[in-house]
Protein backbone atom coordinates (compact mmCIF):
# COMPACT_ATOMS: atom_id res chain seq x y z
CA UNK A 1 0.00 0.00 0.00
CA UNK A 2 1.39 3.40 -0.99
CA UNK A 3 0.82 6.09 1.59
CA UNK A 4 1.67 9.73 1.31
CA UNK A 5 2.59 11.27 4.62
CA UNK A 6 1.95 14.97 4.58
CA UNK A 7 1.64 17.73 7.12
CA UNK A 8 -1.81 18.40 5.73
CA UNK A 9 -2.98 14.92 6.80
CA UNK A 10 -1.20 15.07 10.14
CA UNK A 11 -3.19 18.17 11.00
CA UNK A 12 -6.40 17.25 9.28
CA UNK A 13 -9.91 17.65 10.62
CA UNK A 14 -10.02 13.86 11.00
CA UNK A 15 -7.11 13.91 13.46
CA UNK A 16 -8.66 16.78 15.37
CA UNK A 17 -12.00 14.93 15.56
CA UNK A 18 -10.35 11.76 16.81
CA UNK A 19 -8.43 13.69 19.45
CA UNK A 20 -11.49 15.60 20.55
CA UNK A 21 -13.80 12.59 20.84
CA UNK A 22 -11.21 10.35 22.49
CA UNK A 23 -9.66 13.06 24.65
CA UNK A 24 -6.30 11.47 23.82
CA UNK A 25 -3.04 12.92 22.51
CA UNK A 26 -2.32 10.60 19.57
CA UNK A 27 1.36 11.55 19.37
CA UNK A 28 1.95 10.32 22.91
CA UNK A 29 2.14 6.81 21.45
CA UNK A 30 5.72 5.81 20.60
CA UNK A 31 4.76 2.57 18.85
CA UNK A 32 6.29 0.24 21.40
CA UNK A 33 3.73 -2.44 20.52
CA UNK A 34 2.89 -3.50 24.06
CA UNK A 35 -0.84 -3.01 23.45
CA UNK A 36 -0.80 -5.37 20.47
CA UNK A 37 1.27 -7.97 22.32
CA UNK A 38 -1.30 -8.30 25.08
CA UNK A 39 -4.57 -7.75 23.24
CA UNK A 40 -6.73 -10.85 23.78
CA UNK A 41 -8.69 -10.25 20.59
CA UNK A 42 -5.70 -9.58 18.30
CA UNK A 43 -6.09 -12.93 16.52
CA UNK A 44 -9.47 -11.85 15.15
CA UNK A 45 -8.27 -8.41 14.03
CA UNK A 46 -7.18 -7.38 10.54
CA UNK A 47 -4.90 -4.72 11.96
CA UNK A 48 -3.12 -4.59 15.32
CA UNK A 49 -4.14 -1.99 17.92
CA UNK A 50 -0.74 -0.27 17.63
CA UNK A 51 -1.24 -0.05 13.86
CA UNK A 52 -4.64 1.54 14.37
CA UNK A 53 -3.19 4.34 16.45
CA UNK A 54 -0.30 4.77 13.99
CA UNK A 55 -2.75 5.26 11.14
CA UNK A 56 -4.78 7.68 13.20
CA UNK A 57 -1.61 9.67 14.00
CA UNK A 58 -0.90 9.95 10.29
CA UNK A 59 -4.43 11.05 9.52
CA UNK A 60 -5.14 7.98 7.40
CA UNK A 61 -8.94 7.83 7.25
CA UNK A 62 -8.66 4.28 5.80
CA UNK A 63 -8.41 3.16 9.41
CA UNK A 64 -12.19 3.56 9.59
CA UNK A 65 -12.51 0.57 7.24
CA UNK A 66 -10.60 -1.66 9.63
CA UNK A 67 -12.44 -4.52 11.31
CA UNK A 68 -10.28 -3.97 14.39
CA UNK A 69 -12.22 -0.97 15.68
CA UNK A 70 -15.33 -3.16 15.87
CA UNK A 71 -13.57 -6.21 17.28
CA UNK A 72 -11.95 -4.34 20.16
CA UNK A 73 -13.91 -5.50 23.20
CA UNK A 74 -13.02 -2.48 25.36
CA UNK A 75 -11.41 -4.89 27.80
CA UNK A 76 -8.95 -2.19 28.90
CA UNK A 77 -5.95 -4.53 28.99
CA UNK A 78 -3.89 -2.28 26.72
CA UNK A 79 -4.51 0.92 28.67
CA UNK A 80 -3.52 -0.89 31.86
CA UNK A 81 -0.17 -1.74 30.29
CA UNK A 82 0.67 1.17 27.97
CA UNK A 83 3.94 2.76 29.17
CA UNK A 84 2.82 6.11 27.71
CA UNK A 85 -0.59 6.16 29.33
CA UNK A 86 -2.43 6.09 26.02
CA UNK A 87 -6.09 5.12 26.38
CA UNK A 88 -6.47 3.03 23.25
CA UNK A 89 -10.05 1.90 24.02
CA UNK A 90 -11.05 5.57 23.96
CA UNK A 91 -9.37 5.92 20.58
CA UNK A 92 -11.22 2.84 19.29
CA UNK A 93 -14.47 4.30 20.60
CA UNK A 94 -13.74 7.60 18.85
CA UNK A 95 -13.22 5.79 15.55
CA UNK A 96 -16.44 3.80 16.08
CA UNK A 97 -18.28 6.98 16.98
CA UNK A 98 -17.11 8.74 13.82
CA UNK A 99 -18.44 5.82 11.79
CA UNK A 100 -21.68 5.49 13.76
CA UNK A 101 -22.39 9.20 13.54
CA UNK A 102 -21.94 8.91 9.78
CA UNK A 103 -24.61 6.20 9.71
CA UNK A 104 -22.74 2.92 10.18
CA UNK A 105 -24.53 0.07 11.93
CA UNK A 106 -22.62 -3.00 12.94
CA UNK A 107 -25.35 -5.29 14.21
CA UNK A 108 -27.68 -6.90 11.77
CA UNK A 109 -30.65 -7.83 13.90
CA UNK A 110 -32.02 -10.26 11.34
CA UNK A 111 -28.82 -12.24 11.31
CA UNK A 112 -28.45 -12.84 15.01
CA UNK A 113 -28.90 -16.56 15.76
CA UNK A 114 -32.38 -16.91 17.34
CA UNK A 115 -31.25 -19.45 19.96
CA UNK A 116 -28.60 -16.95 21.07
CA UNK A 117 -31.03 -14.01 21.20
CA UNK A 118 -33.39 -15.99 23.43
CA UNK A 119 -30.62 -16.69 25.91
CA UNK A 120 -28.50 -13.51 25.92
CA UNK A 121 -28.31 -11.72 29.25
CA UNK A 122 -29.98 -8.30 29.19
CA UNK A 123 -26.78 -6.37 29.70
CA UNK A 124 -25.25 -7.91 26.58
CA UNK A 125 -28.15 -6.63 24.51
CA UNK A 126 -28.25 -3.18 26.11
CA UNK A 127 -24.47 -2.79 26.02
CA UNK A 128 -23.99 -4.30 22.57
CA UNK A 129 -26.62 -2.09 21.01
CA UNK A 130 -25.09 0.99 22.58
CA UNK A 131 -21.66 0.10 21.29
CA UNK A 132 -22.44 -1.06 17.77
CA UNK A 133 -25.53 0.79 16.53
CA UNK A 134 -26.77 4.34 16.97
CA UNK B 1 -28.84 -6.51 60.81
CA UNK B 2 -26.84 -3.90 58.87
CA UNK B 3 -28.88 -2.50 55.98
CA UNK B 4 -27.02 -1.86 52.73
CA UNK B 5 -28.67 -0.12 49.77
CA UNK B 6 -28.45 -2.49 46.84
CA UNK B 7 -28.67 -2.03 43.09
CA UNK B 8 -29.54 -5.37 41.43
CA UNK B 9 -29.53 -4.14 37.82
CA UNK B 10 -31.59 -5.55 34.97
CA UNK B 11 -29.69 -8.80 34.42
CA UNK B 12 -29.83 -9.93 38.04
CA UNK B 13 -33.57 -9.28 37.96
CA UNK B 14 -34.06 -11.50 34.92
CA UNK B 15 -31.49 -13.82 33.38
CA UNK B 16 -29.14 -14.03 36.37
CA UNK B 17 -31.69 -14.40 39.16
CA UNK B 18 -29.58 -17.08 40.82
CA UNK B 19 -26.79 -14.56 41.37
CA UNK B 20 -29.26 -12.17 43.00
CA UNK B 21 -30.82 -14.90 45.11
CA UNK B 22 -27.54 -16.34 46.38
CA UNK B 23 -26.08 -12.85 46.86
CA UNK B 24 -28.91 -11.66 49.07
CA UNK B 25 -28.93 -14.95 50.98
CA UNK B 26 -25.22 -15.00 51.79
CA UNK B 27 -25.20 -11.31 52.71
CA UNK B 28 -28.10 -11.95 55.11
CA UNK B 29 -26.34 -14.97 56.58
CA UNK B 30 -23.43 -12.62 57.36
CA UNK B 31 -25.57 -9.94 58.94
CA UNK B 32 -25.94 -7.63 55.95
CA UNK B 33 -29.36 -7.00 54.49
CA UNK B 34 -29.16 -5.93 50.85
CA UNK B 35 -32.05 -3.50 50.53
CA UNK B 36 -33.06 -2.96 46.92
CA UNK B 37 -33.26 0.72 45.93
CA UNK B 38 -36.95 1.70 45.94
CA UNK B 39 -36.85 3.02 42.41
CA UNK B 40 -34.17 2.21 39.91
CA UNK B 41 -33.51 1.86 36.19
CA UNK B 42 -30.91 0.17 34.01
CA UNK B 43 -27.44 1.74 34.26
CA UNK B 44 -26.90 1.47 30.52
CA UNK B 45 -24.40 -1.39 30.73
CA UNK B 46 -21.56 0.58 29.13
CA UNK B 47 -19.44 3.40 30.43
CA UNK B 48 -19.15 5.98 27.64
CA UNK B 49 -15.58 6.28 26.36
CA UNK B 50 -16.26 9.22 24.05
CA UNK B 51 -15.51 12.44 25.90
CA UNK B 52 -17.63 14.79 23.81
CA UNK B 53 -20.99 13.29 24.70
CA UNK B 54 -22.33 13.08 28.23
CA UNK B 55 -25.66 11.49 27.36
CA UNK B 56 -24.69 7.99 28.42
CA UNK B 57 -23.80 9.30 31.88
CA UNK B 58 -27.40 10.26 32.54
CA UNK B 59 -28.75 6.77 33.29
CA UNK B 60 -26.05 5.84 35.82
CA UNK B 61 -26.29 9.28 37.43
CA UNK B 62 -30.01 8.71 38.00
CA UNK B 63 -29.12 5.48 39.78
CA UNK B 64 -26.58 7.31 41.94
CA UNK B 65 -29.17 9.96 42.72
CA UNK B 66 -31.64 7.27 43.81
CA UNK B 67 -28.96 5.77 46.03
CA UNK B 68 -28.15 9.15 47.55
CA UNK B 69 -31.74 9.50 48.70
CA UNK B 70 -31.30 6.27 50.68
CA UNK B 71 -27.83 6.54 52.14
CA UNK B 72 -24.13 7.02 51.62
CA UNK B 73 -23.31 3.91 49.68
CA UNK B 74 -24.75 1.53 47.15
CA UNK B 75 -23.70 -2.08 46.67
CA UNK B 76 -23.74 -3.99 43.40
CA UNK B 77 -23.18 -7.62 42.49
CA UNK B 78 -23.13 -7.35 38.69
CA UNK B 79 -19.50 -6.51 37.84
CA UNK B 80 -20.64 -4.38 34.93
CA UNK B 81 -23.15 -2.35 36.98
CA UNK B 82 -20.38 -1.88 39.51
CA UNK B 83 -17.98 -0.76 36.77
CA UNK B 84 -20.43 1.68 35.20
CA UNK B 85 -21.63 3.17 38.50
CA UNK B 86 -18.17 3.46 39.99
CA UNK B 87 -16.65 5.08 36.91
CA UNK B 88 -19.58 7.45 36.65
CA UNK B 89 -19.19 8.39 40.29
CA UNK B 90 -15.44 8.98 39.76
CA UNK B 91 -16.05 11.02 36.61
CA UNK B 92 -18.60 13.27 38.32
CA UNK B 93 -16.32 13.70 41.32
CA UNK B 94 -13.42 14.78 39.13
CA UNK B 95 -15.55 17.01 36.89
CA UNK B 96 -18.04 19.09 38.89
CA UNK B 97 -19.04 21.00 35.74
CA UNK B 98 -20.17 17.74 34.18
CA UNK B 99 -22.19 16.89 37.28
CA UNK B 100 -23.87 20.27 37.11
CA UNK B 101 -24.71 19.79 33.45
CA UNK B 102 -26.27 16.40 34.09
CA UNK B 103 -28.18 17.67 37.13
CA UNK B 104 -29.51 20.49 35.00
CA UNK B 105 -30.75 17.99 32.44
CA UNK B 106 -32.25 15.43 34.83
CA UNK B 107 -33.63 18.10 37.17
CA UNK B 108 -32.34 15.99 40.04
CA UNK B 109 -29.69 17.39 42.37
CA UNK B 110 -27.15 14.61 42.61
CA UNK B 111 -24.72 15.73 45.31
CA UNK B 112 -21.92 13.40 44.17
CA UNK B 113 -21.35 11.70 47.50
CA UNK B 114 -22.39 8.07 47.02
CA UNK B 115 -19.75 5.39 47.55
CA UNK B 116 -20.17 2.55 45.06
CA UNK B 117 -19.10 -0.79 46.50
CA UNK B 118 -19.05 -4.38 45.31
CA UNK B 119 -20.17 -7.11 47.71
CA UNK B 120 -16.64 -8.57 47.42
CA UNK B 121 -15.30 -5.29 48.81
CA UNK B 122 -17.67 -5.43 51.79
CA UNK B 123 -16.63 -9.00 52.50
CA UNK B 124 -12.93 -8.12 52.40
CA UNK B 125 -12.99 -4.71 54.08
CA UNK B 126 -15.97 -4.76 56.44
CA UNK B 127 -16.23 -8.42 57.39
CA UNK B 128 -12.71 -9.70 56.70
CA UNK B 129 -11.57 -13.08 55.40
CA UNK B 130 -10.83 -14.50 58.83
CA UNK B 131 -14.30 -13.71 60.06
CA UNK B 132 -15.80 -15.20 56.90
CA UNK B 133 -13.74 -18.36 57.44
CA UNK B 134 -15.14 -18.58 60.98
CA UNK B 135 -18.69 -18.45 59.62
CA UNK B 136 -18.15 -21.38 57.28
CA UNK B 137 -20.07 -24.44 58.40
CA UNK B 138 -19.43 -26.59 55.33
CA UNK B 139 -15.76 -26.10 54.41
CA UNK B 140 -15.32 -26.82 50.71
CA UNK B 141 -12.28 -28.95 51.42
CA UNK B 142 -10.63 -30.35 48.34
CA UNK B 143 -12.66 -28.33 45.84
CA UNK B 144 -10.37 -26.84 43.22
CA UNK B 145 -11.93 -23.53 42.19
CA UNK B 146 -10.37 -21.19 39.64
CA UNK B 147 -11.09 -17.50 40.22
CA UNK B 148 -11.93 -15.71 36.98
CA UNK B 149 -11.83 -11.93 37.26
CA UNK B 150 -12.39 -10.82 33.67
CA UNK B 151 -11.96 -7.17 32.83
CA UNK B 152 -14.45 -4.71 34.10
CA UNK B 153 -14.30 -5.66 37.77
CA UNK B 154 -10.66 -4.58 37.84
CA UNK B 155 -9.95 -2.08 35.09
CA UNK B 156 -9.19 0.77 34.87
CA UNK B 157 -7.45 0.64 38.23
CA UNK B 158 -7.28 4.45 38.58
CA UNK B 159 -11.07 4.63 38.59
CA UNK B 160 -12.15 1.26 40.03
CA UNK B 161 -9.32 0.54 42.46
CA UNK B 162 -10.78 -2.73 43.76
CA UNK B 163 -7.67 -4.85 43.42
CA UNK B 164 -4.40 -5.20 41.54
CA UNK B 165 -5.48 -5.20 37.87
CA UNK B 166 -2.72 -7.58 36.74
CA UNK B 167 -2.43 -9.89 39.74
CA UNK B 168 -5.69 -9.73 41.67
CA UNK B 169 -6.25 -11.80 44.80
CA UNK B 170 -9.72 -10.90 46.10
CA UNK B 171 -11.47 -13.98 44.67
CA UNK B 172 -8.50 -16.19 45.56
CA UNK B 173 -8.79 -15.04 49.19
CA UNK B 174 -12.52 -15.61 49.23
CA UNK B 175 -12.16 -19.15 47.86
CA UNK B 176 -9.50 -19.89 50.46
CA UNK B 177 -11.72 -18.55 53.25
CA UNK B 178 -14.42 -20.99 52.15
CA UNK B 179 -12.01 -23.87 52.60
CA UNK B 180 -11.57 -24.57 48.89
CA UNK B 181 -8.35 -24.43 46.93
CA UNK B 182 -7.91 -21.45 44.56
CA UNK B 183 -6.45 -22.61 41.24
CA UNK B 184 -4.23 -20.16 39.40
CA UNK B 185 -4.40 -20.14 35.64
CA UNK B 186 -2.89 -17.75 33.11
CA UNK B 187 -6.20 -16.50 31.67
CA UNK B 188 -7.77 -15.28 34.89
CA UNK B 189 -7.87 -11.64 33.81
CA UNK B 190 -8.29 -12.24 30.06
CA UNK B 191 -11.41 -10.89 28.40
CA UNK B 192 -14.25 -13.29 27.53
CA UNK B 193 -15.31 -11.09 24.63
CA UNK B 194 -17.90 -9.05 26.49
CA UNK B 195 -20.52 -7.45 24.21
CA UNK B 196 -18.94 -9.07 21.16
CA UNK B 197 -21.25 -11.94 21.96
CA UNK B 198 -24.03 -9.86 20.34
CA UNK B 199 -22.05 -8.86 17.27
CA UNK B 200 -19.46 -11.57 16.61
CA UNK B 201 -20.47 -14.55 18.77
CA UNK B 202 -17.79 -16.76 17.24
CA UNK B 203 -15.06 -14.40 18.49
CA UNK B 204 -16.32 -14.39 22.06
CA UNK B 205 -16.89 -18.15 21.95
CA UNK B 206 -13.28 -18.70 20.93
CA UNK B 207 -11.99 -16.46 23.72
CA UNK B 208 -14.28 -18.13 26.25
CA UNK B 209 -13.35 -21.67 25.25
CA UNK B 210 -9.66 -20.79 25.67
CA UNK B 211 -10.32 -19.44 29.15
CA UNK B 212 -12.23 -22.53 30.28
CA UNK B 213 -9.67 -24.87 28.69
CA UNK B 214 -6.86 -23.05 30.47
CA UNK B 215 -8.59 -23.38 33.83
CA UNK B 216 -9.26 -27.07 33.22
CA UNK B 217 -5.66 -27.66 32.25
CA UNK B 218 -4.63 -26.12 35.58
CA UNK B 219 -6.84 -28.65 37.36
CA UNK B 220 -9.92 -26.55 38.12
CA UNK B 221 -13.25 -28.25 38.84
CA UNK B 222 -15.20 -25.00 38.72
CA UNK B 223 -14.67 -21.42 37.57
CA UNK B 224 -15.73 -18.60 39.86
CA UNK B 225 -16.86 -15.21 38.57
CA UNK B 226 -18.60 -12.00 39.69
CA UNK B 227 -20.04 -10.99 36.32
CA UNK B 228 -23.25 -12.22 34.65
CA UNK B 229 -21.82 -11.56 31.20
CA UNK B 230 -18.66 -13.53 31.96
CA UNK B 231 -20.87 -16.31 33.32
CA UNK B 232 -22.94 -16.39 30.16
CA UNK B 233 -20.01 -16.10 27.75
CA UNK B 234 -18.05 -18.89 29.44
CA UNK B 235 -20.98 -21.24 29.96
CA UNK B 236 -22.84 -20.72 26.66
CA UNK B 237 -20.26 -22.60 24.54
CA UNK B 238 -20.65 -25.52 26.96
CA UNK B 239 -24.41 -25.80 26.38
CA UNK B 240 -25.98 -28.96 25.10
CA UNK B 241 -26.27 -28.77 21.30
CA UNK B 242 -27.43 -31.20 18.65
CA UNK B 243 -23.99 -32.81 19.03
CA UNK B 244 -24.57 -33.43 22.75
CA UNK B 245 -21.86 -32.51 25.22
CA UNK B 246 -18.13 -33.04 25.13
CA UNK B 247 -17.90 -34.24 28.72
CA UNK B 248 -15.27 -31.57 29.30
CA UNK B 249 -17.67 -28.98 30.74
CA UNK B 250 -17.03 -27.43 34.12
CA UNK B 251 -19.55 -25.35 36.08
CA UNK B 252 -19.18 -21.56 35.85
CA UNK B 253 -20.29 -20.31 39.25
CA UNK B 254 -20.92 -16.97 40.87
CA UNK B 255 -18.82 -16.52 44.00
CA UNK B 256 -22.06 -16.11 45.95
CA UNK B 257 -23.20 -19.62 44.95
CA UNK B 258 -20.04 -21.14 46.35
CA UNK B 259 -20.50 -19.07 49.50
CA UNK B 260 -24.08 -20.24 49.90
CA UNK B 261 -22.91 -23.85 50.01
CA UNK B 262 -20.09 -23.13 52.45
CA UNK B 263 -22.27 -21.07 54.76
CA UNK B 264 -24.65 -24.01 55.08
CA UNK B 265 -27.62 -22.41 53.35
CA UNK B 266 -30.40 -24.63 51.96
CA UNK B 267 -30.20 -25.54 48.31
CA UNK B 268 -32.97 -23.11 47.28
CA UNK B 269 -30.62 -20.29 48.28
CA UNK B 270 -27.74 -21.53 46.15
CA UNK B 271 -29.50 -20.11 43.10
CA UNK B 272 -28.09 -22.73 40.76
CA UNK B 273 -31.08 -23.62 38.58
CA UNK B 274 -31.02 -23.27 34.83
CA UNK B 275 -27.28 -23.01 34.24
CA UNK B 276 -25.97 -24.57 31.02
CA UNK B 277 -23.53 -26.70 33.00
CA UNK B 278 -25.40 -28.00 36.02
CA UNK B 279 -23.23 -27.52 39.11
CA UNK B 280 -25.60 -29.36 41.44
CA UNK B 281 -24.08 -32.86 41.34
CA UNK B 282 -20.66 -31.48 42.24
CA UNK B 283 -21.93 -29.00 44.85
CA UNK B 284 -24.16 -31.58 46.55
CA UNK B 285 -21.21 -33.89 46.76
CA UNK B 286 -19.03 -31.22 48.30
CA UNK B 287 -21.77 -30.25 50.74
CA UNK B 288 -22.37 -33.88 51.65
CA UNK B 289 -18.68 -34.50 52.26
CA UNK B 290 -18.51 -31.48 54.59
CA UNK B 291 -21.49 -32.98 56.31
CA UNK B 292 -22.12 -30.36 58.98
CA UNK B 293 -25.66 -29.62 57.82
CA UNK B 294 -28.16 -32.36 57.00
CA UNK B 295 -29.07 -32.17 53.34
CA UNK B 296 -32.66 -31.53 52.22
CA UNK B 297 -32.47 -33.55 48.99
CA UNK B 298 -30.79 -36.93 48.65
CA UNK B 299 -27.60 -36.75 46.54
CA UNK B 300 -27.99 -38.16 43.01
CA UNK B 301 -26.34 -41.48 42.32
CA UNK B 302 -24.41 -40.11 39.34
CA UNK B 303 -22.68 -37.41 41.39
CA UNK B 304 -19.77 -35.45 39.96
CA UNK B 305 -16.19 -35.63 41.17
CA UNK B 306 -15.07 -33.98 44.38
S1 LIG C 1 1.33 0.39 24.26
FE1 LIG C 1 0.89 2.57 24.17
S2 LIG C 1 2.74 3.52 23.41
FE2 LIG C 1 2.89 1.33 23.01
S3 LIG C 1 2.12 1.14 20.91
FE3 LIG C 1 0.39 0.80 22.26
S4 LIG C 1 -0.56 2.77 22.51
FE4 LIG C 1 1.46 3.11 21.65
S1 LIG D 1 -9.24 -2.68 24.79
FE1 LIG D 1 -9.40 -3.36 22.69
S2 LIG D 1 -7.39 -3.02 21.81
FE2 LIG D 1 -7.19 -2.87 24.02
S3 LIG D 1 -6.52 -4.91 24.60
FE3 LIG D 1 -8.75 -4.84 24.80
S4 LIG D 1 -9.55 -5.55 22.88
FE4 LIG D 1 -7.41 -5.07 22.57
S1 LIG E 1 -24.93 -3.26 33.87
FE1 LIG E 1 -26.39 -4.35 33.21
S2 LIG E 1 -27.14 -5.76 34.42
FE2 LIG E 1 -26.25 -4.09 35.30
S3 LIG E 1 -28.08 -2.74 35.21
FE3 LIG E 1 -26.79 -2.19 33.75
S4 LIG E 1 -27.53 -3.14 32.06
FE4 LIG E 1 -28.33 -4.08 33.69
S1 LIG F 1 -14.65 -10.79 31.14
FE1 LIG F 1 -16.05 -10.25 29.68
S2 LIG F 1 -18.00 -9.85 30.58
FE2 LIG F 1 -16.55 -10.10 32.11
S3 LIG F 1 -15.96 -8.10 32.58
FE3 LIG F 1 -14.62 -8.73 30.93
S4 LIG F 1 -15.46 -8.27 29.11
FE4 LIG F 1 -16.88 -8.14 30.71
Amino acid sequence: MRTVISLKNLRSQFVRDVEEISGEDLLACNQCGKCSAGCPVAAAMDMLPSQVIRMAQLGMTEVLQSRTIWICASCLTCVTRCPKGVDLPRLMEALREISLRAGASEINLDQLPPDLVRELPQLAIVGGFRKYIK
Amino acid sequence: MMKIPYYPGCTLSTKAKGYDRSGRAVAAALGMELVELPDWQCCGATFPLATDNSMALIAPTRVLYQAEQTGEQVAALCAICYHVLKRTQTALERDPAMRERINWFTEQEYGGRVRVVHLLELLRDSLGWEELARRVVRPLTGLRAAPYYGCLLLRPYEEIGLDNPEAPTILHDLIRALGAEPVDFPYNTECCGSYLTVKDPTVSETLSRDIVASARAAGAQVLVTACPLCQFNLDWPQRETAFGRTGEEIPILYFTQLMAVALGLPEEDWGVEGMYTDPRPLLRNVAQAAGAVPHPTPPPSAAGEG
